[in-house]
């Protein structure tokens, strides 16, 4: 079965994010006010073969833990759809 | 494709389309006319400039290879030569900043890797509009960026170049890339198609659609319409690039290659038909075998596409497997794509079927040559009338002097260099900031003095003189690190040359270089033409870079511009004249763009030059800095403020306006600071050279003085100054 | 007494160490390809900078599952000595071997220049040839040395003695305009708990020759040289 995954990885909370708060910044400079805070992550959309959902969702949450995110200050999350 | 006349949304004139019906003897298809347009494009074929550029020298008892192949070379001894070559990336970069530069630098990489050469430093040519428009400030910071995101990932040291803002340069920013490599001898390579039934490997990224007629693109008029344009700037990879050069170094130090040739503009076309057409072969490519990015490319735009980080190479049967082994260890992707034949002919086909055939040579030589019209443009007789009678006298000295300091063109370029990783392969000896940079080179005691120099505003107001001036200059720039003039590279930025006026000022420019570098013993060994710099019909100044490389025997004799030692006496080398037309006092002080520039004896250039030379390797000098934009005043600044050491000066008036005495830009001048011993050897050296020399005051206080006979005009702190100098950039960036 | 300098792809800084440990320490030198499997008979590793992996994802983040990287480990676990310099500070803060991480540069811009550094424990394999007090100048050229790590970390480094370089200015003196890419405390080096691994963004290797503009360098490979003849 082929499956259809996005995953978005994002700086944790407290951490600083010196590309957010640049973005927030020009944004404000360019007169759109009242922005609180901007936080920039990576979105990730890959095609994968797998038994069954489950399988792929484990799979998935290992290649998060193991590669795409630094847990130290990054979260993930992800979705998972038959392609 | 005759009704809709095709090939003029291609870019080819009715006339060239007969040319084309002419030589095949047939219609061509619509791929082949796709190959033909591009290859055929001024990018590509210089059909515009190729006469005027045989006037240049282009000989020397050093030039292994002068223009024609894809960058020059130099023998530098010990069994080493040096291999550069500068290439604008302009109209890419006035699009997409960040890319187009990057990209701009990924080009002149792979030029070099061609010859056979480590690329070792690059340099950058860069001029913007004025910083106070938001939209320079964007193409700026992207296209520094740019440069920094792709050198710094590759590993290739940014060691130095020059940077200019005006504000003929708003829409159009240039872009000018050089790169430095260095050979062994041996191990040259050329991009030849030789020895029929070779393979034509192709190696590095996969095909896409990117920059397809990018070379079409460059060839044009920047316009509202550019901006649609954006699919044609490519997406750069330097590491996949840093792959590249390391795995094909490997093949050549292995002797696996007979020929090698980068990807650039008009891609597959321009390497396939240049390849054979050199060596006077043909080839054959099937495109099915090429690796592509997406399904579904037509021969169209694999044939077009000038998708980034490729490299074709001409290898033996025999040694494909191991070709292959080493690129695969590399991680690299290599696909035999065709063969050389014997027939000159370049055919292409897919599932089977050919859908190209043409003559090798004449997509890649018989390109029509042009002869423009010139004609002395009507704004030359206009500027060049000025009465300098009529310029008030300076009133305060201090305040233009830190005026000028702060000025983005003349104010430090930190804020740039300390982007770029100036420092890896730790080979660089003099950092940029000051005239000319240096690196050493390992396991000899030899230095190579790079950098690139053009003052557009004097080619603005007389091409000739302008030209001749920007070579004097780099070579002046080169002496002063320590180093002998070796060759010249030049990046030829222009407007439209189909413009009389436009190829007037293109046709006096090279004139004065060729002079230059005949007197200079400095010939030119390849180099690249930027036509067509115009936003809206408005053309940008005459701007023919000069990139130069310059040898050091003894890489411990180099010398920089900051004053060493307390108590040294400064000597000004050379002659100063009532000139003031062209210079930045007349720009920034009094608003205006007049006159002639500074003049230039090519015969007192020399003697200076020698002098210095001389003066340098008998270890006389403790410092040397060359007289540019903002005069001597600016140049004891720029002295001081490298040193950390003030200064004492007192100049003689004679007939000279104090304006011009402090902040005119006559050309042929040295400062140097030396030790009051060295004064006989230097006096007697400037004697045998003929050269003017006087001893203007010494190095010492924490305060720059400079006296014109008995008053005082300048009395700044070295403090205050470099306050003006340092931080204009990054502020206006901020 | 060997060295091995490991070669990712992507690694550029491999010959500038590769040349010190030979042209200037003079000591025996050997590159090490990512793909190889076995460190036996090396003394001391470094993990040069560069841009492993073209820094793609995250600076050393692909680089740590090379094959060579389960060797470093085993190495660094035995004890053996293992010198992180940029991007190599990076690779062992992704492989685990020393904590924290290193995000993009406070301002976002690559920085190419001289810093100062204070030395805050002279008591290691890496450090002992330097005098107290000593202040070293040597270069930085990155984009992404902004150390941080949360403040649990932080403390169990202080009290451990594993912060080992700070940015300080040419006095000393550790300070926010010293700093040059916003790393917590200052940190532009730290060691791990046992003291085999030192990671550090500032570049050694280009601070070992009189004409590249600083020596100082030199000490911290002079301290390696010490420890290891005393072994």
């Amino acid at each position: 079965m082929l499956y259809k995954v996005k995953i978005v990885v994002m700086p944790r909370k407290g951490i600083l994010d010196p590309q957010g708060q640049a973005v927030a910044k020009a944004l404000d400079t360019m007169d759109y006010k009242g922005i609180n805070s901007v936080r920039i992550g990576k979105h990730l959309e890959m095609e994968l073969e797998g038994e069954n959902q489950q399988i792929v969702e484990e799979t998935v949450k290992e290649m998060c833990e193991k590669l795409l995110a630094n847990t130290v200050i990054e979260d993930y999350r992800f979705t998972i759809e038959e392609a | 494709m005759k009704e809709t006349k095709i090939w003029q949304e291609m870019g080819l004139t009715d006339t060239e389309y007969q040319l084309i019906l002419d030589g095949l003897g047939r219609e061509p298809n619509y791929v082949e006319l796709g190959m033909f347009s591009v290859m055929w494009s001024e990018h590509c074929s210089y059909k515009h400039s190729r006469k005027a550029l045989k006037m240049f020298p282009t000989t020397g008892e050093r030039v292994l290879q002068g223009p024609g192949e894809n960058a020059g070379v130099v023998d530098i001894g010990d069994e080493l030569a040096v291999c550069f070559k500068i290439e604008s990336h302009n109209h890419p970069s006035a699009i997409e900043p960040y890319q187009g530069a990057a990209t701009g630098v990924g080009g002149i990489i792979r030029d070099i890797l061609a010859m056979g050469a480590r690329p070792v430093a690059l340099l950058n040519s860069l001029r913007f509009g004025s910083l106070d428009n938001p939209r320079v400030r964007h193409l700026f910071s992207g296209v520094v960026a740019g440069i920094g995101g792709y050198g710094n990932c590759i590993g290739i040291p940014t060691v130095g170049g020059e940077l200019y803002f005006n504000s003929c340069y708003e829409d159009n920013p240039l872009v000018n890339a050089m790169c430095v490599g260095l050979v062994n001898k041996n191990n040259l390579m050329k991009g030849w198609a030789t020895g029929v039934g070779n393979l034509v490997i192709l190696v590095g990224a996969s095909t896409g659609r990117d920059g397809i007629h990018g070379v079409t693109f460059a060839s044009e008029e920047l316009s509202e319409a550019s901006e649609k344009k954006r699919p044609s700037v490519q997406v750069g990879d330097p590491f996949m690039e840093k792959l590249l050069v390391e795995a094909c170094l490997e093949l050549i130090e292995n002797n696996y290659l007979v020929g090698l040739q980068d990807l650039g503009g008009a891609g597959l076309t321009c390497a396939t038909s240049e390849t054979a057409s050199r060596a006077g072969t043909g080839m054959e490519i099937d495109l099915d075998r090429v690796p592509l990015r997406e399904k579904n490319l037509t021969p169209y735009e694999i044939m077009l596409s000038e998708s980034q980080e490729r490299m074709l190479l001409i290898v033996e049967p025999s040694k494909e497997s191991k070709v292959m082994e080493v690129c695969h260890r590399w991680g690299l992707k290599a696909t035999t794509i065709g063969r050389v034949t014997d027939d000159q002919i370049l055919k292409v086909y897919q599932d089977r079927k050919i859908v190209a055939e043409v003559p090798a040579r004449m997509l890649a030589e018989e390109a029509p040559i042009y002869s423009p019209l010139a004609l002395e443009p009507a704004y030359i007789k206009e500027i060049s009338d000025f009465n300098l009678d009529k310029l008030p006298e300076i009133v305060d000295a201090n305040r233009v002097l830190l005026a000028l300091l702060s000025s983005p063109t003349i104010a430090s370029k930190e804020w740039v260099y300390g982007q770029y990783d100036y420092m890896v392969r730790t080979s660089t000896v003099i950092h940029p900031g000051s005239d000319a940079a240096v690196i050493r080179i390992r396991d000899t005691h030899k230095g190579l003095a790079l950098t690139t120099d053009c003052n557009s505003l004097y080619t603005y107001l007389d091409p000739y003189v302008g030209g001749m001036i920007a070579v004097a200059e780099a070579a002046r720039n080169i002496v002063c690190s320590g180093a002998r003039p070796l060759a010249v590279t030049d990046c030829l930025n222009f407007g439209n040359p189909e413009k009389p006026e436009i190829f007037w000022q293109f046709q006096k420019a090279i004139e004065g270089m060729s002079e230059a570098c005949r007197v200079l013993q400095a010939p030119v060994v390849g180099g690249n033409v930027s036509f067509y710099n115009e936003r809206n019909g408005s053309p940008i100044y005459p701007t023919p870079t000069v990139g130069m490389v310059g040898l050091l025997e003894n890489v411990d004799k180099r010398c920089t511009q900051a004053f060493k030692k307390q108590g040294d006496i400064i000597v000004l080398l050379g002659n100063s004249y009532n000139e003031l037309g062209g210079s930045q006092y007349l720009l920034q002080v009094h608003h205006l763009v007049k006159g002639k520039p500074p003049a230039l004896s090519l015969e007192q250039e020399k003697a200076l030059q020698e002098n210095l030379y001389q003066a340098i390797s008998q270890g006389v000098i403790n410092s040397a800095h060359d007289l540019s934009e903002g005069g001597l005043a600016v140049a004891l600044a720029e002295c001081c403020i490298s040193g950390g050491l003030g200064a004492k000066v007192v100049l003689k008036k004679e007939d000279l306006r104090v304006d011009a005495l402090l902040f005119g830009e006559s050309q042929s001048r040295v400062i140097v600071s030396i030790k009051s011993a060295g004064i006989p050897a230097l006096w007697q050296l400037a004697q045998k050279n003929g050269l003017e020399v006087n001893a203007i005051g010494y190095v010492g206080g924490e305060s720059l003085t400079i006296k014109v006979d008995d008053r005082e005009w300048i009395n700044l702190t070295i403090k205050e100054i470099e306050q003006s100098w340092k931080n204009t950039i990054a502020k206006l960036m901020s | 007494m060997k060295f091995g300098v490991i070669v990712f792809p992507g690694s550029n800084c491999d010959l500038d160490a590769y040349h010190l440990v030979k042209d200037v320490l003079r000591k025996p030198v050997e590159y090490i390809w990512h793909q190889q499997n076995s460190l036996k008979g090396y003394d001391c590793l470094i993990l040069p900078g560069g841009f492993s992996y073209g820094d793609y994802l995250r600076c050393g983040a692909i680089a740590r599952f090379s094959p060579i990287m389960q060797e470093v480990v085993e190495f660094a676990n035995r004890g053996g000595l293992v010198l992180g310099i940029c991007n190599g500070f990076q690779i062992l803060t992704e492989a685990g071997l020393l904590p924290g991480v290193l995000l993009r540069n406070q301002d976002l811009k690559f920085y190419c220049q001289f810093v100062h550094l204070k030395v805050e424990n002279v008591n290691t394999p890496f450090t002992n040839f330097i005098e107290p007090q000593k202040i070293l100048k040597i270069p930085i050229a990155h984009g992404d040395g902004n150390y941080y790590i949360d403040e649990k970390g932080l403390n169990s480094l202080l009290e451990k003695k594993q912060v080992i370089f700070r940015y300080a200015t040419a006095e000393g003196v550790v300070s926010d305009e010293a700093n040059p890419n916003g790393a917590l405390f200052n940190i532009a080096g730290v060691i791990s708990e046992k003291g085999n691994v030192l990671g550090m963004m500032p570049h050694p290797e280009r601070a070992g020759e009189t004409l590249l503009g600083s020596t100082d360098g030199l000490f911290i490979f002079q301290s390696l040289l010490n420890y290891l003849e005393k072994l």
